[in-house]
């Protein structure tokens, strides 16, 4: 009974239960990271502002975004996935979010950033609703873990307006 | 492998398994790397295999000690006589027959 195959297989089975439980400990450390990200987004320039043929409002903006995600990494962290959403009211609906730019931070070095761009995926309203319109940007994250449990949390920076007038 | 050979090895890959989870985990926290403490760990399974997987020569040391033939001879196991088997047969085949 007690021979070659048996003992390879007891050693396997056993080794890979020390390894789930491992990569259990190392999902449940990363809650012992209290991370503190900041994030700063200006609104440099409204380069247009249109209303579309078919009636919806599109605007084209260009931002400086500067954040320091690097608290968000630990050694159990893969990668970051951060993007940056409009959120404001209407009407119609109490929260609408379109996001203008994304990007993946592969490592904690890349966590510290400052990008100047226009909004990498277009700002269309689905209706006439921007004019004037006070909006939040919002910087969101994915924290993705090598092992265990993903983490989601955001920034919210209010107090952002549209101009009254198309141009 | 004997008896206590067997309990050695059972023992030793439990403990050096768990030995080497410890320090493959304190050190990729310690140093921050996940990788370093899979590469740790795997390194210690394979040693641990190469350890108590083969039936190496230590686990040999307490041999069973089997009684001589000599022995056997002296007291022979009792055999059931074949006469008593073969008369009570036919007796029980021949209400089938009929």
């Amino acid at each position: 009974m007690h021979s070659f195959v048996y003992r390879a297989n007891a050693l396997l089975t056993f080794a890979v239960t020390i390894l789930a439980f491992m990569c259990a400990m190392a999902s449940l450390s990363d809650s012992f990271n209290s991370p503190t990200p900041s994030a700063q987004v200006q609104v440099l320039n409204i380069n247009w502002f249109q209303k579309q043929p078919n009636g919806n409002d599109e605007i084209s903006m260009t931002l400086n975004i500067s954040a320091d995600l690097q608290t968000l990494f630990t050694w159990n962290t893969k990668q970051v996935f951060v993007f940056l959403a409009a959120e404001y009211e209407t009407p119609k609906n109490s929260l609408n979010q379109i996001s203008l730019w994304d990007g993946i931070i592969p490592s904690k070095e890349h966590a510290k950033f400052l990008i100047h761009t226009s909004n990498k995926y277009r700002f269309i309203d689905q209706g006439s609703n921007l004019r004037g319109k006070e909006f939040n940007l919002t910087l969101h994250w994915h924290v993705m873990p090598k092992t265990g449990k993903m983490f989601a949390d955001k920034i919210v920076l209010p107090g952002y307006r549209l101009p009254g007038e198309y141009r | 492998m004997d008896w206590q050979g067997q309990n050695l090895a059972e023992n030793l890959m439990q403990f050096m398994l768990l030995a080497f989870a410890v320090i493959a985990f304190g050190t990729g926290y310690l140093i921050a790397s996940l990788n370093t403490m899979i590469l740790i760990y795997a390194g210690g399974v394979v040693l641990t295999t190469l350890v108590t997987v083969p039936n190496w020569p230590f686990y040999n040391r307490h041999p069973l000690k089997w009684l001589d033939p000599s022995e056997v001879e002296k007291h022979p196991k009792p055999q059931p006589s074949p006469n008593v088997n073969s008369k009570k047969k036919p007796i029980k085949k021949k209400p089938i027959k009929k």
